[in-house]
């Protein structure tokens, strides 16, 4: 139903671009993609602390940018505290009386690594803190702006330069850190998953996780050809692949309450989504059976927990 | 009054906006009584005690990019977690002040008293001073955030001061009238800030086609505030009758050895040059105020006419010297007739270092020049 109502949503959308074609990302990249979509759901009055990595070099070379909104680059690891200052200052010089008053979102851009990884403690500081921010975690599974290694968000058995598939090891050999949920046991206001490959659900989160004082927390799944070994014509078609698959659920939890944002009553096989990636080529019937289970059963306690509420 | 104590009164009176600080020995009792300060309404800021100094600092430089004046503190392995972000706040040219109560790096671990943690980011771009006494340090953090906010500065300012030394000493400061200070520093009006009425981008990356040009002008920038210092140093003792200086020379006219001391070291070490030159040496005394940028022109004139200089650093270039030594012979090389430099390092960790430990090195020193020792370098007072 939502669905259906999406098609006419889509016009609601505003046709300004915050973030300015001619930057140079790859072709078909679904992190470019997930930050124009960002910014248009927040509009002009927003302030972001970028993390090094992939949209902070595609975006600024110096002496040009792709940003028409104020933007800062600090460093890799600690975004989630750039944003505190900058949420701090518009605050404190708001109540000084030195800065007119108006709301001005403050949004923290990090990629899995820059999260996951190397940012996780400014960002677990700034969680508790309470800072009222927006961290998006635009996740493509591995750090592919220095060349497709391995973060602790890539997927189970995923071959990356850094976690190749070889004779005797078959990719990444550990699980995928929910993020999500590590924010979510930080008891934020507000905790979701997107994909731009649902581009209304996104932008729906995004204007919430706006109106939510607090901090919140959104997580999206960022197809990466490149990295994906993936061809980009198809990066839509993954982003929905992750989602009807279960591997990648699109849900919120909002002041503790679970919901999954779309739901299917039968999910795809794995197996559909990976075959359009090279990362997973050379997974064995039996490593993919693994992964299949493990699927289901994170997606049924997520199911659960969407029923009960908790 | 407790000298962090006066830092912290000092901090509140510059009305900051945004303090973030993580805990460390010796720096803790400023940011104990800066929270005491906001807790009790007495300063209205946003004070945040963040998770680790890495943190700390980049609060700060979130804080200043969007238009506050931002503080923080912090010692030793602190300003090495730290270290990586000092190098930006001064790439993006965000004025702020650090209090540096400088403590030894680990390894052995310890909390004790030295210069190595400021020797680290000796580099990082930043404005630095190292100060004597605790009212030197009241005194500076006005002095830093009205040079740091200047539109032809633009830097962040550290202000070194020898952790437990000063920061834990109780000494009479004359505090200054809140009047004089919004006189002498008014609010911050940054030259750019983050908002959305003029959106601008901060912190873009370089392509080598355009880096060094960016790093050229942060050198030169950083240069060239050297009239700006000491405009700024004047107009304050206009304000309060302590006038300052990059180099400051005690004795040192018409002298043959001159000792040369950073920090805390310098009062200590007046003490033994009237000593000396009670027995009728030719003894005076050099201290480096201004490490950043580093007052080529002044030092040289305070120092050339000596024979012989002594220079007692607080922390070991390990496999070099002391690195305020290696400073003064890069600052003297130029010259076709300098003094001898004997390079002592000394109070490492804390380790006290009394006058008559001063004229100890004195007298060694001037015996290895006499012999022909002319590039002497030791730790001083090592038990073997």
């Amino acid at each position: 139903m939502t669905e259906k109502l999406n098609v006419f949503a889509v016009r609601t959308l505003t046709q300004k671009e915050y973030f300015a074609p001619g930057h140079r990302s790859c072709q078909g990249c679904g992190e470019a993609l997930a930050v124009r979509l960002v910014l248009k759901a927040l509009g002009r009055n927003v302030i972001i602390a970028n993390a090094t990595g992939c949209m902070e070099i595609v975006s600024s070379p110096l002496p040009f940018t792709s940003w028409r909104v104020p933007w800062i680059h600090v460093a890799f690891e600690n975004t989630a505290a750039v944003a505190s200052g900058i949420e701090a200052a518009l605050k404190v010089l708001m109540r000084k009386g030195r800065l007119p008053k108006k709301k001005i979102i403050t949004l923290a851009m990090a990629g899995d690594g820059g999260t996951a990884d190397i940012g996780l403690q400014a960002l677990s500081g700034a969680l508790e803190r309470g800072h009222d921010f927006i961290y998006v975690c635009t996740d493509n599974e591995a750090y592919m702006n220095t060349g497709i290694q391995r973060s602790s968000s890539t997927p189970f058995g995923a071959s990356t330069t850094t976690s190749p598939a070889g004779r005797v090891k078959m990719g990444q050999v550990t699980w995928k850190k929910n993020m999500a949920e590590i924010a979510a046991a930080h008891k934020i206001p507000y905790v979701a998953t997107a994909c731009p490959s649902y581009p209304i659900d996104l932008v729906q989160k995004l204007k919430k996780a706006a109106d939510i004082p607090g901090p919140a927390y959104i997580h999206i799944l960022s197809v990466c050809p490149t990295g994906w070994r993936s061809a980009p014509e198809l990066s839509i078609k993954l982003g929905r692949l992750a989602v009807e698959t279960g591997i990648f659920p699109l849900y919120e939890v909002e002041y503790g309450r679970y919901r999954l944002s779309i739901d299917f009553p039968k999910l795809r096989p794995v197996t559909d989504y990976f075959n359009l990636q090279g990362r997973f080529r050379h997974l064995t019937k039996e490593a993919i059976e693994e992964i299949q289970d493990r699927v289901h059963q994170e997606y049924e306690i997520l199911k659960e927990r969407s029923k009960r509420g908790f | 009054m407790e000298v962090s104590i006066a830092a912290a009164e000092a901090v509140k009176q510059c009305n900051v906006d945004v303090i973030s600080a993580y805990p460390i020995t010796p720096q803790t009792h400023i940011v104990e009584k800066l929270s005491e300060l906001v807790a009790n309404g007495e300063l209205d800021a946003e004070f945040f005690c963040v998770e680790s100094e890495h943190s700390a600092l980049s609060v700060c430089v979130g804080a200043a990019a969007a238009g506050a004046r931002a503080f923080t503190c912090t010692s030793s392995q602190g300003l090495a977690l730290m270290s990586e972000i000092t190098y930006i706040a001064s790439g993006l040219r965000l004025p702020m002040l650090m209090i540096l109560a400088n403590r030894t790096l680990s390894a052995p671990l310890s909390i004790w008293n030295d210069h190595s943690d400021a020797m680290m980011i000796r580099d990082c771009g930043w404005i630095q001073f190292f100060v004597e006494n605790g009212q030197e340090v009241y005194d500076h953090v006005f002095i830093s955030y009205r040079l740091g906010e200047d539109r032809s500065v633009l830097f962040p300012v550290i202000i070194n001061m020898d952790g437990f030394i000063l920061s834990h000493v109780i000494e009479p400061i004359e505090l200054i009238e809140q009047e004089k200070i919004d006189q002498f520093l008014p609010p911050y009006q940054p030259l750019y800030r983050l908002h959305p009425d003029r959106p601008i981008t901060m912190g873009a990356y370089a392509l080598p086609s355009i880096f060094a040009e960016t790093k050229k002008a942060q050198e030169v920038a950083l240069r060239s505030s050297m009239p700006k210092i000491l405009e700024t140093w004047k107009s304050f003792g206009d304000m309060t009758g302590r006038y300052y200086s990059p180099i400051e020379t005690y004795k040192a006219e018409e002298a043959d050895t001159l000792l040369v001391t950073m920090g805390s070291f310098g009062e200590t070490a007046s003490v033994a040059v009237d000593q000396m030159r009670k027995e009728g040496r030719s003894v005076g005394l050099v201290k480096i105020r201004l490490w950043r940028p580093f007052p080529f022109e002044a030092f040289k004139k305070a120092t050339l006419h000596a024979k012989q200089l002594v220079v007692i650093d607080r922390a070991v270039s390990v496999g070099a010297c002391g690195p305020v030594a290696s400073e003064i012979k890069a600052a003297l090389y130029g010259e076709s007739i300098r003094p001898s430099i004997y390079n002592f390092v000394a109070g490492i960790s804390g380790r006290d270092v009394a006058p008559s430990d001063f004229i100890k090195m004195v007298d060694k020193a001037e015996v290895e020049i006499e012999e022909g020792n002319r590039e002497g370098f030791e730790i001083y007072g090592v038990r073997e």
